[in-house]
This record gives C-alpha cells, structure tokens and sequence, in this order.
C-alpha cells in the first residue's frame, strides 16, 4: 500500500511537470496581457525539435535548449501578430496550433521517415543518476525536469512579486495605458513575455520527449498546452497555485495509468479523467476569477 | 494608393494574398530542404484536377470540413470560438453508429433517423459548451479542447462494447444497410450496378469514389445558416450579442440564452458532419490513435471564409483539395505531406494579421509621396 502511494506520487509530478513548464509559459503570457492558446503548438514543436537534435548531437541537454529556441521563434510570430499587427489573438493562436505541429512532423518525417521517431539515445539525466531505481529512493529519483520546474515556478514568483521588473509586466497586463504614460515600453515588455512563453513551453514539450517517453509520436503532447492553460486559470495566475493545479492534472494521469492496470475500469474511460477533472475543477472552484484586465486587448499607443 | 489600401482592406483580397502567401511560405520551406516547389505544386495541382475521379474525392473530402467550417462560422457571430467542433463532429460519428447498427427502419427513414440522431448529439454536446460559458464564465476554448478529448476517448470506447464491436477488426460493425447513402444504395443495387458498369463516367465519378449526397445537404445548411443570421429575428439578437454584450442586454436580448442557443446549432452541425461521415463514406467508427481533425479543420476552413457561411463552402473546398492533393506530393517526390499543414497554417495565420496588407501599403504611399 504505502509502495503504491509512492508510486502515485512519483507518476504525478511526472506527469505533471511538462504541464508545469507549459503553464508558467501561458502564465507570463497573460501577465504581460497577451492571450496565448498557442501553448499546444509550441509545446509539440519543443516536443519534435528535442528529439531531433538530441538525435543528431547525441546530447539530451543541446536537444532541450534547441526546443526552447525553436518554440521560442514560433512564438515570435505569436507576438509580432499580437503585439504589433494587433491581430485577433486567438486566430492567431490557433495559426501557431497549425503550424508548429505541421512543422514538427514535417520535420521528424524528413529526418526519419515516420513521424513516430526512435527513441533517443540518451534522455535527461535523474537527479540520483540514471541507475539508482531501486528501494525507496527509487521513487524519488526524479527526472532532473522536475526539479527545474520548481525552481522555475519559485522565480516566477520571485521575479512577478519581487522586482521592478515584475511590477511592470503585471503593470502592463493590468492597465497598459498607465504603464505606458510611465514611461514603461508596453510592446517591449508584451514581445519579451510571449517569446518567453514560447521557451518555456518548448522546453515543456522537451521535457515530455527526453524525459518521460524518450521519443517523438504525434500524440506525445496531446491537449497538454490547453490543460496547461487551464491550470493557469485554476491556479488563479499565481505561480505557486498554477504549480499546485498541474500536480492535480498529474495526479489524475496517475490515477489513469495506475488504475489502468487493475483492469477494473475500461482504459478509454480512465483515458478521460485528466479531461473531465479540468473541466470539474472550472466549475466547482474558479469563481470570480482574477485575470489580468488586459489580457487579449491589443495595446494601441495613445488610446485610453 | 489609396485606393490600393482600401482594396486591401477588402476580405476577398485579404483571403486571396493570405493564400498565396501560404504558397509562399510553403514554397521557401520546400526549397530549403532540398524539393523543388515548382515541382511539388505541379503535383498538388494534377493530385487535384487530372482526373474525375480526383476532383469527386476532393468534394467527398470537403463534406465534412464545409459543415465543420460553418458550425465554428456560426459560433464566432455570436462571439465564441468553437474549437470543440471535433468533440461535437466525433459524438455525431458515435451517436449516428448506435443509431444505424441498432435500428433498422426502412431506408429514407433510417437515414433521417441517422442524421437528426448525430446533429441531436453534437448539439447536446455544444450545448454543454455553451452553458458552462453562460453560467459559470468558463471560456470556450478550454472546455471544448477537454471535451473533445473525452468525445475522443468516449468513440474508442464504443468500438470495444461486444454490442458494437466486430470481431478480429479494430472498428465497429457497419451500420444497416437502410440507413446508407442514396448514392451508395444506388450503386449497390442490381440495376445501379448494371448502370455504372456500363458508363466510363458513372464507373470513375461514382463507382470508384464515395461520392454521397453530403454536399448537397452541406451546401444547402450554408444557404440555410446564411439566411438564419441574415434574415431572421433570431439571427439578429446572435449577432447583436456577438457584436456588443451590453447593447445586447440593453435592447433585451438575453446574453446567457443565445450563447446557449448558438453553441446548440453550432455543435447540430458539426453533429451532422459526423453523422453524413457515417451514412455516406466510412459506415462504422474504428479505433483512432489521434483524431481525424474534421473539426479542427473546420477552424481553418471558417478563418479563411472570413465567417461567411457561403465562403465555407469555397474555403473547404480549397483546404479538402490541398490535402488530398497534398497526399501525392508525399508519395511521388517524397517531401512529407505535412507541408500541407505547414500551408494551412500560415494561411491562417496571415488571415489573423490582415491589418498587415493596408499598413504596408500606408506606409509605401507615404514613401513615395514624400519623394514625389
């Protein structure tokens, strides 16, 4: 019992830390007032680039890196669309939704052939190293991911809460017209956030592809972006409760495939679980909901 | 050049440069990795037009994505992004199954049966979409992605149920006969037979294809959805509340009620689309190891309409074209065929940025005023 209790543990915060990354990139999206429904997209092409260079280089932390660039790029045109051309944000989400999962299967079939890739020949290492697994440290050989992801979910508040930069970006998120009149560069705080959140989301797909499955398939990320997304809305965009909601999201993985094996409920309805808790958890307990006033409106410089 | 800022401000321009800067985009990412786009465009246009049998499959593949193509049309009048059209196209598929294999009413009766079973479920299905968004203010985008997931999973389901599933296959059982496409009986029938065997046209246009009278029903609910937000009262308190909320309350329009009601029809015709998916080309659902995206093309078929629900008709045909067309680049000159997705994308995305095509000319016509 107590083994199995571990073990639940040990599958959440598995599970739960591609979400993480994924999150903490929406959230500072939303903080700096722009919508991003493209954390999916850049997810699966951090997920594809990860495998692809960790394949060619042969070192796991080159293909990591590689994912946050290459998602960090596809959120440029998130930001160039929404910042500058001041485009409908969710179109232009959904646009990143096409394109980055186009790209990465275009790009794992022309490397590969197929678009369900070998696996890797190294994954990120495990914070006790690769081979210690057994006894109760076993299950709290975490991949190094995990730890990451606290720490990232720690500065997010530090840097949201503690500085002047932070101070800012929610500045900018809240009342873009005042920020401006402080002499704050609205654009240049709002391209920076959503480049930032490409990143982080990338490297959320990595940290799915090099750390939990150790290869690419087109389903690898599949509604990971949105339930991160979620999470932020659950977690009331506050690092520490958006970091707290995706260890529910996990959880709810862990039960799928723990109770998977018992066999005593059908997989495809355990498969559903994570989904339907998303949706429990909106209506039971987010209620008056504090999102960042501006997020989604376009900032026009000079308009009140 | 004023005149060329305020054509480009047009949606017909704004539709036909995002276009060719898909082919564009496509064109330098094919170039770059080694293909020749001259000659992958060559492809695509003859995997379209050079035969019959082609430009039938095209329209059988446009079926489904001109009717998702209006579902996420009518949601986004009344200001909601119905991204969960693939959840509502699936549960039309799963509902339309049960129906057909369960029930065996004579033919025209099962297969309105069929139908208005499917649009039933995907209208149930929105409408759950819709009611968390009026009551609890949970955006539509969140839930409709979960939703679709579950419709996902909930198809799987089905087909392993001994009552459905067939044995030693990975799908379900087909649906009664009686509940089968007019043309597909036709074919199947003793003098249909004798009448396709016997016309080259008849044999390639309908004896080799699934073509089914989906279009026909599709091209009519465009008309049908057109005239209901144009011409009638109900389709002006949606769009009263799609253009401004608080007018809307103002003038007594009830905002909660019609996001209700539009997710309702919405979801009855993406619904359909799964339903006519059923009756006209695959007869039974199989096991899926991702979705089929009908509904998320149906995104991208409405984005490039311009949410113009006739525009659905032609922008469906266009994205059904490029991927069946694009299946041919793939196997003759072996670029992968996800440049298609690649395309639609970027055409989407340059649909979203359209303020960019009046800027650019703006600021050209000042360059060149100031020389002048």
């Amino acid at each position: 019992m107590g083994n199995n209790i571990l073990l639940l543990l040990s599958i959440t915060v598995m599970y739960a830390t591609p979400l993480i990354f994924g999150a903490m990139g929406g959230l500072v999206s939303e903080k700096s007032g722009v919508t991003n429904i493209g954390i999916e997209g850049m997810m699966r092409l951090g997920a594809s680039t990860a495998v692809c260079v960790t394949y060619a280089t042969g070192h796991p932390w080159a293909g990591f890196l590689a994912a946050g660039a290459a998602a960090g790029v596809l959120a440029l045109l998130h930001a160039v669309a929404s910042v500058s051309l001041k485009a409908d944000q969710t179109v232009s989400g959904i646009a990143i939704n096409l394109i980055g999962p186009g790209i990465s299967l275009f790009m794992t079939r022309q490397m590969f052939g197929v678009t369900n890739t070998p696996a890797v020949p190294a994954k990120l290492p495990k914070i006790f190293g690769n081979k210690a697994s057994e006894g109760i440290l076993g299950y709290f050989n975490f991949d190094i991911t995990v730890i990451l992801a606290l720490l990232l979910t720690i500065a997010a508040w530090f840097l949201f809460y503690k500085t002047r930069w932070g101070l800012r970006v929610r500045a900018v998120g809240e009342h873009p017209q005042v920020a401006d009149t402080l002499g704050i560069s609205v654009y240049k705080i709002r391209y920076f956030c959503v480049i930032l959140s490409g990143i982080l989301s990338g490297f959320g797909g990595a940290a799915m592809t090099l750390a939990i499955i150790s290869n690419f398939t087109p389903t690898a990320i599949s509604g990971h972006g949105f339930i991160a997304l979620a999470a932020v809305i659950f977690g009331k965009w506050k690092p520490f409760g958006v970091y707290g909601a995706c260890m529910l999201f996990g959880l709810a993985q862990a039960l799928a495939i723990l109770l998977g094996g018992a066999d005593l409920i059908p997989s495809q309805i355990l498969a559903m679980l994570p989904y339907m808790l998303t949706i429990a958890v909106l209506v039971l307990f987010v209620r008056n909901v504090s999102a960042p006033k501006a997020s989604g409106v376009p900032f026009e410089k000079g308009q009140r | 050049m004023e005149r060329l800022a305020k054509i480009c401000k047009k949606q017909i321009t704004v539709t036909i440069l995002a276009i060719l800067c898909g082919f564009l985009v496509a064109a330098v990412i094919l170039a770059c990795t080694g293909y020749s786009p001259a000659d992958a465009f060559a492809i695509l246009g003859e995997g379209i037009f050079s035969k019959p049998k082609y430009i039938v499959n095209v329209i059988v593949k446009a079926t489904p994505i001109i009717l998702t193509g209006l579902s996420v049309v009518f949601a986004f009048k009344v200001g909601l992004f119905n991204i969960g059209a693939e959840g509502e196209y699936i549960v039309g598929t799963i509902v339309a199954v049960i129906i057909g294999i369960t029930c065996d009413f004579p033919p025209v009766i099962e297969f309105l049966l069929i139908l208005a079973g499917g649009m039933l479920a995907g209208a149930l299905y929105g409408a759950i979409i819709g009611f968390l968004k009026a009551k609890f203010g949970i955006h539509e985008v969140i839930t409709g992605i979960m939703l679709n997931w579950i419709a996902f999973y909930a198809a799987n389901f089905v087909v392993t149920l001994d009552r459905f599933h067939q044995p030693d296959s990975s799908s379900t059982y087909e649906i009664n006969e009686s509940g089968m496409d007019l043309i597909y009986r036709f074919k199947m029938s003793e003098s249909g037979r004798e009448a396709v065997k016997n016309s080259p046209l008849l044999l390639e246009t309908v004896g080799k294809t699934d073509l089914n009278i989906g279009i026909l029903i599709a091209v009519a609910a465009a008309i049908l959805i057109w005239v209901i937000l144009r011409k009638t009262t109900k389709g002006f308190a949606l769009r009263t509340v799609g253009f401004n909320k608080e007018a809307a309350e103002c003038a007594g329009i009830s905002v909660q009620k019609n996001v209700i009601h539009a997710m309702m029809i919405s979801g009855a015709l993406a619904g359909l689309s799964g339903a006519l998916m059923i009756t006209g080309v695959s007869h039974k659902i199989m096991t899926l190891a991702a979705t089929e995206n009908y509904g998320f093309n149906g995104l991208s078929v409405a984005m490039l309409a311009g949410n113009s629900p006739i525009g659905a008709i032609f922008a469906g045909l266009l994205f059904a074209g490029l991927f069946y067309g694009g299946g041919s680049i793939q196997s003759t000159i072996g670029a992968p065929s996800e440049i298609i997705n690649i395309m639609v994308g970027t055409i989407v995305f340059f649909v979203a940025i359209a303020g960019l095509f009046p800027m650019i000319v703006e600021k050209l016509g000042k360059k060149v005023a100031k020389r002048g």
